[in-house]
């Protein structure tokens, strides 16, 4: 799929690779439409990414996979089933399938690293003591963190919780991991390690990845499909070479971080040298 | 705005407040019946609300108890009475000074800190990762705390009680000369199983009461520095005002 102003998806062909699929997804808040016909789809075994400009619902979307929020109109299907659709129960076994990475980490913090990675494993299984050690350190190995098992969330650097917070999300080896804001106020030493550890668990262990970030040059290095949102819909998708191809003004403001264009930087707001002057409040 | 408008939002959103705790609680009772399943978190939060209590409840209890020693001889001398002081201060700690006084301090301490570690907890996007984690933060994070202020209030009542009766004790014998075997015997002869019972009962509703206006008012809080402390506010008066109001219906119902 190429980028263009009108790439949302007409098929509605089965998608058999599709992991994650939204289909013309409307969704409100407090009255104020976040998403108006959105379509995405997230094929098993890619690094898809999600950007758009702060404020397009990017975290929102990552709430209508996991089930906590529900669409107004359209379907979100997660492992070929409509989450809206599903009782409790299954939305808790569908998220059993899937981790999420938050933007601060959400570590638990009246526990140490070892205990919040051991967190979902001693909630969802009865493994002996010994194997969730082997299990919980080798996840940390995993993050470069063995070291950091006995500390607590309140003693790690942004980077360092956020790198526990990926062991959490991938000791209960889900099928797909949620990325949300991974790369912000990361130093570039840790923002380069978390990129290495996406890329890696999507090679070495298949797990689908959705990474949702306004990080364009980051996102470009690792995602196989990218889709940019605005004004509650896709409006432009393909691989990140095809954005920094396309000659849509949206993607491209949004691909170069510039003020003017078809995102507006400024809020709504009355004429800026009348306010000044004080002609309105007379 | 006229004043009847604003009277009826004011109204609205009391009816609101009044209905989300309604359903809050019972969701709240059905993660008692998974949460009883982690006695661990259900002990930890017993000793969080209850043994880190206890300080402030043994200092009050025994200050509570010498008032009552120096007050109650001043006011029973007058009717030559003053031996009776064992007995006065026993139905007092036992049936109203105990229970309510142990309920104020606990919103105060323990109920604040529910309050405000689970607001926190929200705002951190905790509850959220449980969520996501596909663990209930109902039973995992309200429940256990709801049942450990629910059990620590009655121990922390009867901590209070014989805290307070030792400082009744302390002052009426050691400062004013009653007799210790009058003072203890009035006290056997006067107190029934029916005013230990009407504390016992007091304690566990107040218990139910604090605590779940704690976990209830940690959980909606608004995620922002400002809503998790406007909710631990509401905590301390809510809690307060239904303590006393509760204090009168209970007295009621025992007289």
């Amino acid at each position: 799929m190429t980028g263009s102003e009108s790439p949302q998806r007409a098929s509605s062909a089965p998608a058999d690779d599709a992991v994650v699929d939204v289909r013309d997804v409307h969704y409100a808040i407090y009255g104020r439409p976040i998403f108006a016909g959105l379509n995405i789809r997230v094929r098993r075994g890619l690094i898809t990414a999600v950007m758009g400009p702060s404020g397009t619902g990017k975290t929102t979307l990552l709430r209508l996979i996991t089930g906590q929020l529900f669409a107004d109109r359209g379907q979100v299907s997660v492992f070929g089933r409509d989450i809206a659709s599903l009782p409790g129960s299954q939305i808790y076994a569908t998220r059993r399938r899937m981790g999420m990475l938050f933007q601060n980490g959400a570590l638990l913090t009246d526990i140490n690293v070892f205990e919040n990675v051991a967190f979902p494993v001693r909630e969802h299984t009865d493994l002996p003591e010994s194997l969730i050690r082997t299990l919980v350190l080798t996840k940390l190995e995993a993050v470069g963190l063995r070291g950091a098992a006995d500390l607590m969330p309140a003693e790690l650097s942004g980077g360092m919780a956020r790198r526990v917070a990926l062991a959490r999300a991938i000791v209960m080896d889900p099928e797909v991991l949620l990325y949300d804001e991974p790369f912000v106020g990361l130093d570039p030493i840790s923002l380069g390690v978390i990129l290495r550890l996406i890329k890696q668990m999507n090679q070495a262990l298949g797990i689908t990845s959705i990474v949702v970030s306004h990080d364009v040059q980051e996102l470009a290095t690792i995602a196989d499909q990218s889709y940019l949102l605005s004004g509650g819909c896709v409006v432009a998708s393909g691989t990140p070479q095809d954005l920094a191809r396309s000659d849509s003004e949206t993607v491209h403001q949004f691909m170069t971080g510039s003020a003017e264009g078809p995102v507006k930087f400024h809020y709504p707001a009355p004429d800026y040298a009348s306010q000044l002057l004080g002609v309105d409040e007379a | 705005m006229s004043t009847r408008v604003v009277r009826s939002g004011y109204l609205l959103e009391g009816v609101r407040r009044f209905g989300l705790t309604g359903i809050f609680f019972a969701r709240l009772l059905a993660a008692c019946v998974r949460s009883l399943a982690r006695p661990r978190l259900i002990v930890a939060q017993i000793f969080n609300a209850g043994a880190r209590s206890l300080i402030i409840i043994m200092l009050s209890g025994l200050f509570t108890g010498m008032v009552l020693g120096l007050l109650g001889q001043d006011v029973l001398q007058r009717f030559g009475a003053e031996t009776a002081l064992g007995e006065v201060a026993a139905l007092a700690l036992l049936k109203e000074l105990g229970p309510v006084l142990t309920a104020l301090l606990f919103a105060g301490r323990a109920g604040t800190a529910l309050t405000s570690e689970i607001g926190l907890m929200r705002a951190t996007d905790q509850l959220t990762a449980m969520e996501v984690m596909a663990v209930d933060p109902m039973s995992y994070v309200a429940a256990p705390r709801f049942l450990g202020g629910l059990i620590a209030m009655p121990l922390l009542v009867a901590i209070f009680n014989v805290i307070g009766l030792y400082g009744a004790q302390l002052i009426g014998v050691g400062l004013l000369g009653i007799d210790r075997g009058t003072f203890w015997s009035q006290m056997q002869s006067a107190v029934s199983m029916r005013d230990v019972t009407e504390g016992i009962v007091k304690s566990v509703v107040f218990g139910a009461v604090v605590s779940l206006i704690a976990v209830n008012e940690g959980y909606q809080a608004e995620p922002t520095a400002e809503g998790v402390g406007l909710a631990t506010t509401r905590t301390v008066v809510a809690s307060s005002v239904l303590t006393l109001l509760l204090d009168y219906v209970l007295t009621a119902v025992f007289l």
